[in-house]
């Protein structure tokens, strides 16, 4: 099986872009380029992380100015052509505000910043960020936002439920999702959610801080170990 | 040149908890009749062209793809005729 190449993007104000790097190079052994937000060269990469941090500073909205980054066109290009983009908290609130995922993500209903490790009932398993995973029902995974409140009008709702585009939602230890479990006021508990066509995914939690057993939680390494298997298999 | 003032509000469905909390420190004020705390943003900027019609559109597009995020937020702007003072321009 040939390996497969990924590419993190490094907006300034980026700070999840290193992690990234770690969990999938050293950790996981894939091959890993940074590619730079002035640069419009994928190098090539079958998936794209847009990491987490605080691009821009955070300036206007989340995500809004990194949004219109030179390396931004081809990673919209890319999406739309198939290739596979996944935006990590930060990365997530890029997405959305690129279009390429719909809804938006306001700030936590607490105000605060939350910092946690949370439970996530795998919703999906019939795209290729799941599929394969199917023994996991719920995966343990850390949270570290302040804007994570997901939101989008009722038909954008309905449809990403009809759709089958919600990913992960914020869960109890054995996925129960009710209230009780929403961290940040989130619309229907979601955490993550792909685009129509499965090859965009955004999620709020960091599955790059948990890919090394060395630190006990290894969750993480399940959704790219998955999306390599079904994209490359 | 035109002055533009935009006034970005979350729209009225979406639920502010930022004007919440600031509405928490009115009342320990004592500012009982303070209801419906909502907080935007406010921007300005310059818009150098003589031409009104070219300076509400690009201001428009300016608010449509990038100050304000139709998701969730409405805005609302002026345009007022302008000539900067000697040491405003740089």
């Amino acid at each position: 099986m040939r390996k497969p190449k990924f590419g993190v993007v490094v907006f300034p104000g980026s700070n999840c872009d290193h992690d990234a790097f770690y969990a999938l190079h050293k950790v996981l052994e894939y091959e890993v380029n940074f590619l730079w937000h002035k640069d419009t060269d994928l190098k090539e990469c079958d998936v794209i992380i847009l990491p987490g941090g605080f691009s821009y500073g955070d300036y206007l909205r989340t995500g809004a100015i990194a949004r219109f980054s030179p390396i931004m066109n081809s990673v919209i290009d890319f999406a739309n052509k198939g290739g596979y983009v996944i935006g990590i908290c930060n990365g997530f609130q890029i997405l959305l505000e690129a279009g390429l995922l719909p809804g938006a993500l306001l700030q936590n209903i607490s105000l605060k910043f939350i910092c946690k490790d949370v439970y996530l009932s795998v919703e999906n398993y019939e795209n290729n960020f799941t599929k394969g995973i199917k023994d996991k029902t719920v995966l343990n995974l850390p949270i570290a936002h302040g804007d994570g409140n997901y939101f989008a009008d009722e038909n954008t709702l309905k449809d990403l439920e009809d759709n089958n585009q919600i990913i992960l939602r914020y869960s109890s230890k054995d996925g129960k999702v009710s209230n009780g479990f929403n961290p940040n006021g989130s619309l229907n508990n979601i955490a993550g959610i792909t685009n129509k066509s499965g090859n965009v995914l955004g999620m709020m939690p960091h599955p790059e801080r948990s890919c090394n057993p060395i630190l006990a939680k290894t969750d993480g390494s399940l959704i790219f170990n998955a999306l390599v298997n079904n994209i490359l298999n | 040149m035109y002055r533009a003032k935009v006034l970005i509000k979350r729209r009225p469905s979406i639920l502010d908890p930022q004007g919440k909390a600031v509405e928490i420190g009115a009342q320990n004020l004592g500012l009982t009749n303070i209801k419906n705390t909502r907080i935007g943003k406010y921007i300005e900027f310059d818009v150098d062209t003589k031409d009104k019609a070219e300076a509400e559109k690009e201001v428009s597009n300016y608010c449509d793809k990038l100050l304000a995020n139709p998701i969730m937020e409405d805005y609302e702007f002026t345009l007022s005729k302008w000539t900067p003072s000697e040491d405003e321009v740089k």
